[in-house]
């Protein structure tokens, strides 16, 4: 059925509900009793009743009638086919599709016919009982709640109680939506690991995820050991931090201690900026501009600079983070009690004496919470190391060479035209959980670490 | 800024009448005939260590004190009281410049160390802080161990040649803070580990390190218990012996008990000054009067 | 106290004083740093995008023979859309420089307007009575001739290293000389989608991707963004499923972009079966990515309407519920929007976890609804930074330059709105 025709139908029956409550309320009260909450609220009970199990209904089966009905298509496939693998089956059944489409192209197409139609069949099916159930449900809900309005009937406090509800769902889409990033990555990262050891993966120092498409191609399995990226990974953020932790840091100590209002009002905005510009730009500025630079300066004093360096890349990357560095230093550095500061004045220290004997040690916890929280974007930047950084794996810290990082061949791995199941793809997966789980404790550590910081001194 | 030289006696300048403060003591009952612009007392004192004359302060369009003459001898204890909002505390960090760090506060008048100018725009506020030491209201050890909180006064100035001399000023400075027989083992865990108490002594401690020549406090024993706060008073009465000490308080008993002079503020005025034994036993003006014997305040 | 303690103090004085100097000027250095590299992107940008939004047409009079056409029965729809668009303008070519005659110099003639010219002659020709007659159009120029007028190419080198011939720059002066090759505005940039020819390559499919892509993401963020908030901050109890809320939605505010994209791969696509490439599940997958930014600024503007007012309405006899939706939130609704607004700024930046659901594909038609095929204008920068011609680079920087200009609007908005409402209770 055309979206819009449904939502039509929504509206229809959406109105519908609310005024039936409304009428049959205000009915009542012209009866002469008197109600306990108003005609408006009685609308909005059938409304709950009447057509909120229905949507609900309507949304789930939507989402999980595809994958139902590809389970029982692929569970009745014939005996000869039934032994494939998983990335033919996959290959299968988007042949069946097209060919319910209409589509009549297919080396199987024989063999696949009836199964193709079992699949229309099983779709028109889905769909008609989902409907079906979605009226039945409404109907019912709707007559239920057709005979609790009466007067006394507390129709606000229903309403109240599921509007809470419905908050609380949002609210909840946050752990949902952790729970759905830790089981994709989790699970495909699993079926990584049933091909590929762990321990090759974490403690490998060879990375080459190309899989030979013939049987007898030379290096077909691939090698999965993935130092390399890390060490890449860390050799660029290393760089950037290098650039962000003393610009970021020396610029919020002297916007919040040292500058004037007026170069205050006009320095902060334009330094962040540098935090609005998307990534996309610095990956484009760093591959263009810095990387050609850094090169050719290179050549100039005779030493060789790769024109994919991972010192290009993590510069940019710095310049990106300095921002970040500064305005959460910014913060850390204002939440100082005045009284440590009147202290060391107190005593003739000197304005630079004093930041950096009393209110950086003062700070240091919460500074260590920003580089930590500035460390966990460094690892998680993509677009900068995508378009600056290289693709070959190599094992070096030597920041004038190219490196990749995982964030990179995340990126390599899955875009394109690619099987899902093969090992090539799923390792992204596992790279995936590896930078998932990294930055999360980066995050929770350095979240705790700010949080305690900002209540020692509150 | 003006110097001048004036004569004890004489009331503020009249040009102080168009910003006379607000409150209106003939309502509150109180005597209105001798007028509270005008300091009853001796000021002067042999053996001058601070000289303050005409001491005006003002927060932007306020203004917080008026008109104070001042001096304060070698080696004495001097107690500043009045009620909340009086001044005392404004006047009292005029004198190691500690106002400079609140923006818009502007101060005028002359104010003396020594016969120095501490508001020559040529003077440096870092000497002059380390001559004229500050301890706050609440106790502020820094996040550091109790070692490095006294020890970074002499750091940062260069009074130490070695380590060896550094631990001396160290403990010198905690005995006379009568704090080394409880801190003497535990030199090396946070300041702000200490009670409340010893935290204020270590601030004392740590401001006696630089040796300074003068000691301000601003209401030291606010945030203590009764039994700190008599620790602290028998330090500063240790401590008269070598240093000035300028202590501004809310509680008259430690004024009574702790100083050699005191002085009595009032809406930014300084209403009376003497013996701490006169003003306790024979208040010459109403309001001190008044305020020593609890009427208000 | 011994004079001997200020003497000290006093002799160390001026080396603590160059101290405090140094360290001040590196403060202020380490701020020019960073508003040098600003400035050093913005002038990159700016002086390679500028071009963009310029491009040579070439003026040609156009004979709509039906012969060279190929079109016979001007009845048949089939006949107009395989139509030899591009012979026209090829013999408009030859008919102007009659003096090229061999094979090779034809081709290289033929080279000088964009290949894909005939799109717009095509474009042109939706008026069907033009056909036999003769018209004189300005079709785009090649980019290698584009590039010659723009001055990116240094005539001084000798002919081999130079991606343009002798005999091409002198065709390209004499259309000059005469009139007929010239800069005009760059209509093109900004009505067309992607293309492999830089001269026919625009931004609007993308940017109609961006617009699809984020409507969805708004509809979708804001409202469960500031009901989120609403629960938090006004019903939440104080118990371990509200900390552990709390906990994530901070830890999601920091989760890299790339992870939101994965798991738009793995659940959305591959779960849930839905399409690839449309601008759905792109606003999905931003709106995770965006929905923690938007409940804390919420939460923040929920938080600075003062209890009084909440007082006030309770004290009447109004329920919480109604207290909030009639009182509170109208007071706290500009705080939140900013809050969606820098939200969606942030959205429309973003471009890893678009690659994730196969947004990055080439897509040459232009986007009409929610479930086309799209790219979004993050994308298409992407996309266009990977080919070496000078002219891409050229309109990846034009892309950047309009990126950057709806960024600085929005912001502009969000900051207006906080300055128009903010209130000091």
């Amino acid at each position: 059925m055309p979206f819009n025709t449904l939502l039509t139908i929504f509206i229809v029956v959406i109105a519908f509900a609310f005024f039936a409550g409304q009428r049959r309320a205000l009915k009542l009260k012209s009866d002469g009793s008197s109600l306990h909450s108003l005609p408006f609220y009685h609308g909005t009970w059938l409304i709950i009743v009447g057509v909120l199990p229905a949507i609900i209904i309507l949304l789930v089966w939507s989402l999980l009638d595809s994958s139902v009905i590809r389970s029982v298509v692929l569970s009745e496939l014939p005996a000869s086919l039934m032994s494939v693998s998983a990335a033919e089956k996959n290959l299968l059944f988007s042949e069946i599709a097209n060919l319910a489409d209409g589509q009549t192209a297919s080396p199987n197409a024989d063999v696949l016919a009836p199964i193709a139609d079992r699949y229309l069949l099983l779709q028109s099916m889905s769909g008609k009982l989902k409907l079906g159930l979605a009226l039945i449900v409404s109907v019912i809900g709707f007559g239920l709640g057709w005979l609790r309005l009466k007067p006394d009937f507390r129709a606000r406090n229903r309403f109240e109680s599921t509007v809470k509800i419905i908050l609380m769902s949002c609210a909840s889409l946050a752990i949902l939506t952790t729970v759905g990033i830790v089981f994709s990555v989790l699970f495909e990262a699993m079926r990584f690991f049933d091909s590929v050891s762990i321990l090759e993966f974490i403690f490998g120092t060879h990375w080459s995820p190309q899989i030979a498409i013939r049987e007898d191609q030379v290096g077909s399995s691939g090698a999965f050991g993935a130092v390399p990226l890390f060490v890449g990974t860390m050799l660029i953020s290393a760089v950037a931090m290098i650039v962000a932790v003393p610009i970021g840091l020396m610029s919020a100590i002297y916007l919040s201690e040292y500058a004037g209002p007026k170069f205050r009002a006009y320095a902060k905005p334009l330094l962040e900026i540098l935090a609005g510009v998307p990534t996309v730009v610095y990956g484009f500025f760093a591959a263009i501009t810095v990387a050609p630079m850094l090169r050719d300066f290179g050549e100039s004093i005779g030493m060789s600079v790769s024109s994919e360096s991972a010192l290009a890349a993590g510069l940019v990357m710095g310049v990106m983070i300095i921002p970040f560095v500064s305005s959460l230093s910014d913060d850390v550095i204002n939440a100082v009690p005045q009284s440590l500061r009147d202290g060391s004045f107190g005593l003739g220290a000197t304005h630079s004496e004093t930041i950096r004997r009393v209110i950086i040690p003062a700070a240091l916890p919460g500074i260590v919470g920003a580089i930590l929280l500035a460390v966990s974007r460094a690892i998680g930047e993509t677009m900068i190391v995508v378009m600056a950084a290289g693709l070959s794996a190599n094992l070096t810290i030597n920041p004038l060479e190219t490196v990749t990082t995982v964030t990179v061949q995340i990126v390599t791995l899955l875009v394109g035209d690619q099987e899902f199941d093969s090992p090539k793809t799923l390792a992204a997966f596992a790279l995936g959980l590896m930078l998932f789980v990294t930055t999360l404790c980066l995050n929770i550590v350095a979240l705790y670490v700010v949080r305690k910081y900002r209540e020692q001194y509150d | 800024m003006t110097t001048m030289t004036v004569d004890s006696n004489t009331s503020p300048q009249s040009s102080q009448e168009a910003t006379q403060p607000v409150a209106d003591i003939s309502s509150n009952g109180l005597d209105s005939s001798r007028d509270y612009r005008q300091t009853v007392g001796k000021i002067e004192v042999a053996n001058t260590k601070m000289s303050m004359r005409d001491v005006n302060v003002s927060y932007g369009d306020k203004q917080a004190v008026f008109g104070v003459d001042l001096d304060i001898a070698k080696n004495e204890v001097i107690a500043m009281i009045g009620p909340s909002g009086c001044g005392k505390s404004t006047f009292l960090r005029c004198m190691n410049r500690m106002n400079d760090t609140i923006e818009g506060c502007v101060v005028s008048g002359s104010l003396k160390l020594d016969d120095q100018d501490i508001y020559d725009p040529k003077l440096d506020v870092v000497p002059l802080r380390a001559r004229v030491g500050m301890v706050f209201q609440k106790p502020n050890p820094f996040p550091k161990s109790i070692y490095d909180n006294v020890a970074y006064g002499p750091q940062i100035h260069g009074l130490a040649n070695s380590k060896v001399e550094l631990d001396e000023i160290v403990e010198n400075s905690l005995r006379k803070a009568g704090l080394w027989n409880e801190a003497k083992d535990r030199l090396d865990q946070p300041g702000t580990g200490l009670s409340g108490g010893q935290q204020q002594r270590l601030c004392i401690a740590r401001t006696i390190a630089v040796s300074p020549e003068v000691i301000l406090m601003d209401e030291p024993c606010s945030a203590l218990d009764p039994i700190a706060t008599a620790r602290i008073e028998e330090l500063i009465d240790e401590l008269s012996a070598n240093f000035t000490i300028a202590i501004v308080t809310h509680s008259m008993q430690q004024a009574a008990r702790v100083s050699h002079r005191t002085a009595y503020f009032h809406l930014g005025y300084l209403v009376e000054i003497g013996d701490t034994d006169d003003i306790f036993t024979n208040p010459k003006h109403r309001l001190t009067e008044d305020y020593i014997t609890g009427r208000f305040g | 106290m011994s004079r001997s303690t200020i003497d000290i103090v006093n002799r160390n004085l001026a080396k603590r004083y160059a101290k405090e100097k140094r360290f001040r000027l590196f403060g202020l250095v380490s701020i020019l740093a960073g508003l040098a590299a600003l400035c050093f992107l913005m002038v990159t940008i700016v002086s390679t995008g500028w071009g963009a939004f310029t491009q040579s047409y070439i003026q040609l009079t156009l004979d709509l023979d039906p012969e060279v056409l190929s079109i016979s029965d001007p009845q048949d729809d089939d006949q107009w859309s395989y139509a030899n668009y591009t012979g026209v303008i090829k013999k408009s070519l030859r008919e102007r420089f009659p003096d090229v005659t061999s094979r090779r110099d034809k081709k290289r003639l033929y080279r000088i307007v964009s290949p894909g010219a005939g799109y717009q002659v095509n474009q042109l020709m939706q008026d069907r009575s033009l056909l036999g007659q003769t018209v004189t159009v300005w079709l785009p120029a090649d980019d290698d001739v584009d590039s010659v007028i723009k001055g990116h190419i240094d005539r001084s080198l000798p002919e081999n290293e130079r991606r343009v011939s002798d005999k091409k720059l002198s065709l390209i002066d004499e259309l000059v000389n005469s009139g007929q090759l010239k800069r005009k505005f760059n209509n093109i940039f900004f009505t067309a989608g992607d293309s492999s020819e830089p001269e026919q390559a625009g931004i609007k499919g993308a940017m109609l991707g961006s617009f699809f892509t984020l409507i969805v993401a708004l509809l979708l963020s804001f409202p469960i963004g500031v009901a989120a908030a609403i629960y938090l901050e006004e019903f939440a109890p104080k118990n371990a499923w509200t900390d552990f809320i709390e906990v994530n939605i901070n830890n999601l505010a920091a989760v890299p972009s790339i992870v939101f994209g994965l798991l738009g791969l793995a659940v959305f696509l591959n779960w849930f079966g839905l399409p690839r490439s449309v601008p759905l599940v792109g606003g999905i997958v931003l709106t995770l990515m965006t929905l923690p930014t938007i409940i804390i600024s919420s939460r923040v503007a929920l938080k600075s309407v003062p209890p009084s007012i909440r007082e006030a309405a309770l004290g009447l006899g109004a329920s919480k519920m109604q207290t909030i939706f009639d009182h509170v939130l109208p007071l706290a609704l500009p705080g939140m929007l900013t809050g969606g607004i820098i939200g969606m700024a942030q959205a429309l930046g973003e471009t890893a976890p678009l690659l994730m659901i196969g947004m990055v594909a080439f897509i040459v038609d232009i986007p009409g609804s929610f479930t086309d095929p799209a790219t979004v204008l993050p994308v298409q920068i992407f996309l266009w930074s990977d080919s070496p011609e000078r002219a891409f680079v050229e309109r990846t920087s034009g892309a950047i330059m309009v990126l950057l200009m709806f960024l600085i609007l929005m912001n502009s908005i969000a900051v207006l709105l906080r300055k128009r409402f903010e209130r000091r209770w």
